[in-house]
């Protein structure tokens, strides 16, 4: 062996010991150990494009965990709730629910709103053995991971169904013929498009024209042109509140007058800010009503506003509820161990949430209403509730 | 004496090694530098074993898949950023759409993967054990997905021939978000063997990737061993074209492309091919990344947010620096984890953070060193990596 062989290969082997470096400075802490109190933990967008909904299901959670501990506890103990950010990304999201069901040793998890980062999350919840509920991914395919995921809305075939049933029966609708215009990238918009469609043809409807943009888009006026030329009855549109507010904005000023309809992405105070009057006369479909004098309803609200200083939207209702809902499972099972937590919580039936009514069925989705809200002077009012299996 | 191809690829020492040993014994020299020579990647792999096998248990209490798995992402995003640095630090181009080619490279692997398995065994499942058949699939995945992504990479280097700086970053950004757009387009996810067996090629078109949600399910083999055995190939394979006459020839294109180009080096194939192997490794990084656990491969994937996150380590690493860049990758992959005590200040202590390593060493925490130069007594004793400027002038002879 030559000098100069001998050295590179010195040198090549300085190379491989660099990844363990990191390892050995990030220390190794003892994870959590039994204490007085229950974690739990919650994985959600606090940063990124969908930001809003992080933080208004986490203020959403808060206020059902300060609720809890005022009560006591659960037999004695206080809950302790773990929040941490994914930016929004599905790799951020696994690693932060890899911590919390590891290092942090959490007994349930809660999360996420976003139907793709749940994907990411639940099967690490599912092979740890740690139940997760998510709050308001209503993608069929998030609760088919295993039995250990739960969630507390609705799916989407349901919400499909149910925009679908209220576009053709509606009084003021009476729709035969639809227009689509989607979100094509986002995986909600093109989920619930399908659903729409399948049961809008069900009922004898006809889609007479399918659309698609990209979230942030500006300008769309080459897809509602196309749209008016096809004459429909309503314009469904599934996308998030940004984007809707513009898309009315422009239907508007096109001339294209059909009432627009649309699932809960609507659901902002943003959104009659973004369109004003030309969002008036559309229909969403939505998980709760403010204004549904139902008194749980109305003391929530004003129980959040005084902790959070705004209204809450749906996705904090929903937040809520989720964390009630596991609070509940934790007071009846016998021992908080992953399995015996996730049978109770498949035992839960007409729970009463913020919501609506909640029990979760066999495939461990939630069974419950839809509300359809209606835009009138920039605010949604409320139309109709929707019964599941009707 | 023969003189392969292959021993051609060595690095500079190795070749001097073999002048000398042509003198006494062409063929047993021969030998020992091909032993030589695959010496690293037996290094490697053992120490990536010892990592899969030895790290989980290490770890006191329940954290083990945890540090396991940020240990994973450690070394998924030094395969990236080294890789980028053949193209931005040692060829000098700017490219920003790296994350495509490890989007392209990880869609193709976790096709293949997936439907491999559902035609073979029925199921999307993880087949076999360690080194089982389902991970030589998966391997196999990985590297059509690298081919997938170097054939791609090649597209894209032709333009930078005419275009540089600005104008080439445009170029490679632009191919980001094709990549995401066209992912879009595609069909949903077949989970039925029996009706992809029956169906037929019409149902591959589009491809049936999972469009907007990603692609999930796909067969999670991603471990500590095979991230950590890629990882010392790429590095080898990094370090060896740095020390070559090709790499010499990138960093002269770098350096000054006249200059260049007046010594004989041809600057159309260095590009080129910075691009095609730069983008390779990132196609199979991409297909470690896809059968990842708790990961989910979606069009996003391949924006430009993500491609950022590599540029800024190989920026943050020193341009052309091996072993700085994967400095850079470990730190800037670790510390988001380690902030997460400031909770939603997390990001801005992170950008901070960045800032502050920017102003205090803006040539990068090795700038265009590795990490023994630091040691001042090995430069006398070395070749002294101030050769790096001026091998450019050398390195059509080299060639």
């Amino acid at each position: 062996m030559t000098c100069t062989d001998f050295q590179s290969m010195r040198r090549l082997i300085v190379f491989m010991p660099l990844g363990l470096l990191s390892l050995l400075t990030s220390g190794c802490q003892p994870a959590a150990s039994s204490s007085p109190e229950i974690v739990i933990g919650h994985f959600a967008s606090m940063t990124g494009s969908e930001a809003t909904f992080g933080q208004s299901t986490d203020n959403g959670i808060k206020l059902a965990v300060d609720e809890i501990n005022a009560a006591g506890g659960i037999n004695g103990k206080q809950i302790r709730l773990i929040t941490y950010d994914d930016k929004g990304d599905a790799r951020e999201a696994g690693t932060a629910v890899t911590r919390l069901t590891t290092k942090d040793g959490v007994v349930a998890v809660l999360g996420e709103v976003a139907s793709g980062l749940s994907l990411a999350g639940a099967p690490v919840c599912q092979e740890s053995g740690v139940p997760m509920v998510t709050p308001s991914s209503t993608n069929p395919k998030v609760t088919k991971i295993g039995d250990m995921i739960f969630r507390v809305c609705f799916i989407d075939p349901f919400q499909g169904s149910v925009c679908a049933k209220f576009a053709s029966e509606h009084a003021g609708l009476k729709a035969g013929k639809a227009a689509i215009l989607t979100d094509q990238a986002s995986p909600y918009s093109v989920g619930l498009q399908e659903e729409f469609q399948k049961a809008f043809e069900k009922l004898g409807g006809k889609v007479v024209t399918k659309q698609t943009y990209q979230a942030g888009d500006q300008d769309f006026s080459a897809q509602l042109t196309a749209i008016r030329s096809s004459e429909p009855d309503v314009v469904f549109v599934p996308g998030y509140y940004t984007d809707v507010g513009n898309v009315a904005l422009q239907a508007r000023k096109l001339g294209l007058t059909t009432p627009l309809l649309g699932g809960d992405g609507w659901d902002s105070s943003k959104l009659g800010e973004i369109a004003g009057s030309a969002i008036d006369g559309c229909f969403y479909s939505n998980h709760y009503s403010q204004e549904d004098p139902n008194p749980r309803v109305q003391e929530f609200i004003k129980k959040y506003s005084e902790r959070h200083k705004q209204t809450p939207d749906g996705l904090a209702a929903l937040g809520y509820d989720a964390a009630r809902i596991l609070f509940a499972a934790m007071k009846r099972a016998k021992s908080l161990d992953g399995k015996a937590l996730a049978a109770e919580l498949a035992q839960t039936t007409n729970f009463e949430g913020v919501t609506g009514n909640i029990s979760i069925d066999g495939d461990r989705n939630a069974v419950k209403s839809a509300v359809i809200l209606e835009m009138k002077d920039g605010k949604p009012k409320y139309v109709t509730t929707i019964q599941p299996g009707a | 004496m023969t003189r392969t191809p292959d021993s051609r690829r060595n690095n500079g020492s190795a070749s001097h090694a073999e002048v000398t040993a042509s003198a006494s014994d062409s063929q047993s020299g021969f030998v020992g530098n091909t032993l030589m020579g695959l010496m690293p990647f037996a290094v490697g792999i053992v120490l990536a074993s010892l990592l899969h096998f030895v790290l989980p248990h290490v770890i006191p209490g329940r954290a083990g898949p945890y540090y396991s798995r940020i240990v994973t992402d450690i070394g998924i995003a030094i395969i990236m950023a080294v890789s980028l640095n053949i193209v931005n630090g040692m060829t000098g181009q700017f490219s920003i759409g790296h994350a495509g080619f490890m989007t392209l490279g990880g869609y193709m692997a976790a096709f293949m993967s997936y439907y491999g398995s559902m035609y073979l065994w029925g199921s999307a499942e993880t087949h076999g054990g360690f080194l089982g058949t389902g991970e030589l699939l998966f391997v196999m995945s990985c590297i059509s997905g690298g081919l997938l992504a170097a054939g791609a990479g090649y597209v894209v280097g032709l333009p930078s021939l005419r275009l540089r700086g600005d104008y080439l970053a445009i170029v490679t950004l632009g191919f980001g978000e094709i990549i995401r757009v066209i992912l879009q387009q595609t069909g949903k996810v077949i989970d039925n063997a029996q009706a992809l067996k029956t169906g037929g090629l019409s149902q591959m078109i589009p491809p049936p990737v999972g469009g907007a949600l990603g692609f999930d399910d796909v067969p999670k083999y991603t471990n500590l061993f095979w991230v950590y055995t890629i990882l010392t190939v790429t590095l080898v394979v990094a370090y060896r074209l740095k020390r070559s006459g090709l790499g010499r020839a990138m960093i002269s294109v770098r350096e000054d492309e006249i200059a260049a180009q007046a010594m004989g080096v041809n600057i159309a194939r260095q590009k080129v091919l910075a691009f095609v192997i730069a983008a390779f490794f990132a196609g199979v990084a991409g297909g470690l990344f896809a059968h990842e656990r708790g990961v989910i491969l979606s069009p996003k994937d391949a924006g430009f947010q993500r491609s950022f996150d590599y540029v800024i380590m190989t920026v943050l690493g020193g341009r052309g620096s091996i072993t700085g860049v994967m400095l850079a990758a470990g730190l800037l992959t670790a510390l988001p984890e380690f902030l997460r005590e400031f909770e939603q200040y997390r990001l801005i202590v992170y950008a901070l953070l960045l800032i502050i390593m920017m102003l205090v060493r803006p040539q990068g925490l090795l700038g265009i060193h590795e990490i023994w130069d630091l040691w001042p007594r090995r430069r006398s004793t070395s070749l002294p990596s101030s050769t790096v400027a001026t091998s450019a002038t050398s390195s059509p002879e080299a060639r």
